[in-house]
């Protein structure tokens, strides 16, 4: 066997039998029958997925993405003007990669955390107000959707940025400068030159944000406080409390569906930005 | 004896294209040989295909009469300088040059490093990683990690193109002295004509994956066997069917002497001599180069062309 | 307009940085509320009274210290044996489970130790979460070491055999060191992700192998509490000075 045969092979035994394995496995349990002490039974059956089109569970796959796109905008508003500013900078381009990069690279559950500390009842912003004057009772931040919005586009923020820096930098100054030396304003020259170049780098972003937004279920967990539900949170619930493991994982099985399109759509994308 | 190298109908096909189609060659013993050729005409792969990084679809590779056509690069006597020298960027000098040695476990490691330090000019910059060394080092890095072996034959891809043009002229001079002072046989690929033609004993000119001609520097300047070559290697004036080269033609004013009549269109300066550009009566243009002191032609002037009958090239029919 | 870009990044950044910063500070509130009192280490000091902190700390640690060195040793091969030859199978089951939600990666994880286990009699542990962090981390460990390997030249291989080195040789004394970099850097990645995930972690975790982020997780949402401003405060503080000071020795 050849030397590259033999380093390939650790990781084709360990995503045969720890990811592929486990997804075979859910893709069976999704065409079974719940057990009567939960787990699965046979007879075999696609009733679960039928359950999918229940209005009840539409609506939640519906919010899931509403909330998921909604949160992939706001990071591109946002990351937009910074990873082009950070393009055009001379001198500190790095020291700005790494002020983006740094609370990424520490931890999720931290900087979710940080949030519930921010906006509870007692947390800083409504202590501030209510030390101020400005109110009389704790006003109601945590514990909804905006709390979990917020938390999606914080936690996620990074993703948006560099890819669009990368395309922004990878952009002709020389374009810019013709751009400007044939008349056009500078806001002109971000909307008409700027952006349609970097449309490779926003449309990688906003799929980089959006899958994992879509699939999220720490960030409305904790924020959301059970009051927002998204796809992610129904599912833990399936195999946890209500103890429907066939309906669980069909539920799985729809949503690695749509991520496997957006992530087919994405690597399609890089290859034509790489061109 | 067997030749040093021996290249037998050579073939080698990539998907979507053929780069060497058919090639025989046979390389003689310290030798310094040349393929020479436009950029796509196969010589590099020929190169690879001796070097043991590609396998050839068709035909053998021997050296020292043994066909070597399924060794790995390891298991074969040659080694390469490649042409941006590929030198390990975390090893310094010594230890690229050492590299070698080390996986042959040779003995007298030592001594043998300082000799091919020292064969290149390089002692006292051992202890420099590539990055910290010009251009012109790092070539003399890649000689010498590739000398200390002693190869058979050594393989040379492009080793002068990565150099600046004023480098490039005296290293030529080096290559070739160092080639006669280590008596191993060198075989260079180039596409620049004044490289082979002032470096070789012998070189092969190759165009589309087959070798055009095969001899000496003279004999393919002076008596190609092809219009490619003929071409390839020089300027040449297509006059009746025989070539003659810009600087053998000679332009009179007067028709004393007998000569194609023709009339200056115009003339390139160039420093060391001047190009003279005319028309023939046929309506084809020609090129004369001339000394500077032999060429106040004017555009309009009435000349005569002509030439030794030793100049002439006539290709076989 | 370029000023006003400036203006706006300071906000971005703010933006980023300020809650984590706020956080760290009132770490240091001797008050359980988030009015300040006085300067105080009494959160600090109450992390290393906790056993269950403490305890989970040290699991997630042992679990961090072996999903790292796994998923560093398998992703680097990996990433080599693609970037001689691609595979199509491999390559697009990592970016599946790059992109597969954490917690459907964690309930078929379950699933399938549950399965298992029917069999084999085992019981979910500190070792089911190794095998399931290195199952995760292998694809970011490929992506950051290939990123790497498309700067090494492969003339530097072909160098190496063309000298008489075989092909282990090659790997071992000529891209193994160019790889170093991308290497130390795909193994914090490891680590940052195998020590703060809570999601993956809390199903395939056994009773008795809680980790840190379970704990965490469990005691926010009881709801907020200083210690885990403390705990968050440290989190971030140790990881941010080992990005910091690998990034120094990278450009060094």
């Amino acid at each position: 066997m050849k030397l590259r045969e033999w380093f390939l092979l650790p990781a084709r035994a360990w995503m045969a039998v720890l990811f592929a394995a486990p997804f075979a496995i859910v893709l069976a349990y999704s065409l079974m029958t719940r057990g009567d002490i939960g787990g699965i039974a046979p007879p075999w059956t696609a009733e679960s997925y039928a359950r999918l089109i229940d209005p009840l569970y539409l609506t939640i796959l519906w919010r899931s993405f509403v909330m998921a796109a909604v949160a992939t905008a706001l990071c591109l508003l946002f990351a937009f003007p910074a990873a082009l500013f950070i393009s055009r900078s001379t001198s500190h381009r790095n020291l700005y990669l790494q002020l983006v990069m740094l609370p990424f690279w520490t931890s999720f559950l931290v900087r979710t955390y940080a949030w519930l500390f921010l906006l509870r009842d007692t947390g800083l912003i409504n202590t501030l107000l209510e030390s101020l004057g400005l109110t009389h009772a704790p006003l109601p931040l945590l514990y909804n959707d905006g709390a979990v919005l917020l938390g999606l586009v914080y936690g996620y923020l990074p993703f948006m940025v560099l890819p669009i820096y990368a395309t922004l930098e990878r952009l002709d100054p020389a374009l810019v400068e013709a751009a400007a030396d044939l008349g056009a304003r500078p806001m002109t020259t971000v909307f008409r030159v700027i952006v349609p170049l970097s449309k490779p780098g926003i449309v990688a972003g906003s799929i980089l944000v959006f899958i994992p937004c879509l699939g999220a279920y720490l960030t409305p967990d904790l924020l959301g406080g059970g009051r927002t539900v998204m796809v992610g949170n129904l599912v833990q619930n399936q195999f946890t409390t209500a103890r429907d493991w066939p309906f669980g994982s069909a539920i799985s099985m729809a949503l690695m569906l749509i991520v496997t399109l957006l992530l087919v759509l994405f690597l399609r994308k890089e290859s034509e930005s790489l061109v | 004896m067997a030749p040093i190298l021996e290249l037998r109908r050579l073939v080698k096909h990539f998907p979507g294209h053929q780069a060497v189609r058919d090639i025989s060659l046979v390389i003689p013993h310290g030798s310094f040989f040349s393929l020479l050729g436009p950029s796509g005409c196969g010589k590099t792969t020929t190169l690879r295909l001796i070097a043991g990084f590609e396998e050839p679809t068709s035909g053998d590779v021997l050296l020292n009469g043994e066909i070597v056509n399924q060794r790995r690069p390891y298991e074969r006597n040659v080694s390469t300088v490649f042409q941006n020298y590929a030198l390990f960027p975390h090893l310094t000098a010594r230890q690229n040059v050492e590299f070698g040695l080390k996986r042959h476990k040779a003995p007298d490691i030592d001594r043998r490093v300082k000799e091919a330090l020292d064969l290149v000019s390089l002692t006292g910059k051992e202890s420099r990683r590539p990055a910290q060394l010009s251009g012109g080092e790092r070539q003399r890095v890649a000689l010498a990690r590739s000398l200390v072996l002693q190869p058979d034959v050594l393989l040379l891809d492009e080793p002068l193109a990565a150099l600046d043009p004023k480098l490039r002229k005296q290293m030529r001079i080096e290559l070739k002295a160092m080639q006669r002072r280590v008596g191993i046989t060198f075989l260079l690929v180039t596409h620049d004509q004044e490289e082979a033609l002032s470096m070789s004993d012998q070189l092969a000119v190759m165009n589309e994956g087959r070798v055009e001609q095969v001899g000496t520097p003279e004999d393919v300047y002076l008596r190609p066997q092809s219009r490619f070559v003929a071409g390839f290697l020089g300027g040449v004036n297509w006059i009746n069917g025989v070539g003659i080269r810009p600087e053998s033609v000679r332009l009179n004013r007067t028709a004393a002497c007998q000569g194609t009549p023709a009339t200056v269109t115009g003339s390139v300066f160039l420093g060391d001599c001047v190009q003279v550009l005319v028309r023939l009566a046929t309506g084809e243009n020609a090129v004369a180069q001339l000394a500077r002191a032999d060429a106040n032609f004017k555009p309009g002037d009435a000349v005569h062309l002509s030439w030794n009958a030793d100049d002439e090239m006539t290709l076989p029919s | 307009m370029k000023r006003w870009l400036g203006v706006y990044t300071v906000g971005f950044f703010a933006f980023l940085h300020l809650p984590l910063l706020t956080l760290a500070v009132f770490s240091f509130n001797s008050s359980k509320f988030t009015r300040w009192e006085h300067f105080s280490f009494e959160w600090y000091a109450a992390i290393f009274k906790d056993p269950q902190i403490l305890e989970g700390t040290w699991n997630s640690v042992i679990i961090a210290f072996w999903a790292t060195i796994l998923s560093t040793v398998i992703g680097t091969l990996c990433a080599y044996g693609l970037w001689k030859r691609g595979s199509r199978v491999l390559t697009s089951s990592l970016y599946l489970s790059l992109v597969t939600p954490e917690i459907v990666t964690g309930i078929s994880l379950l699933a399938l130790f549950q399965w298992a286990f029917r069999w084999l009699h085992w019981q979910l542990g500190l070792y089911t979460v190794v095998l399931a962090h290195v199952a995760f981390s292998i694809a970011y460990v490929v992506i950051v070491v290939s990123a790497r390997l498309r700067t090494v030249s492969p003339a530097l291989e072909e160098a190496a055999m063309d000298l008489g080195a075989n092909e282990w040789q090659a790997f071992w004394y000529v891209t193994l060191p160019a790889l170093a970099p991308g290497i130390v850097a795909a193994a914090l990645l490891a680590l940052t992700v195998s020590f703060d995930d809570y999601v993956i972690t809390s199903m395939v975790a056994g009773v008795d192998s809680e980790t840190l982020p379970m704990v965490i997780y469990a005691m926010a949402r009881r709801g907020a509490s200083p210690v885990i401003n403390a705990i968050s405060a440290l989190i971030t503080l140790i990881f941010g000075a080992l990005i910091l000071i690998s990034e120094r020795v990278r450009e060094a």
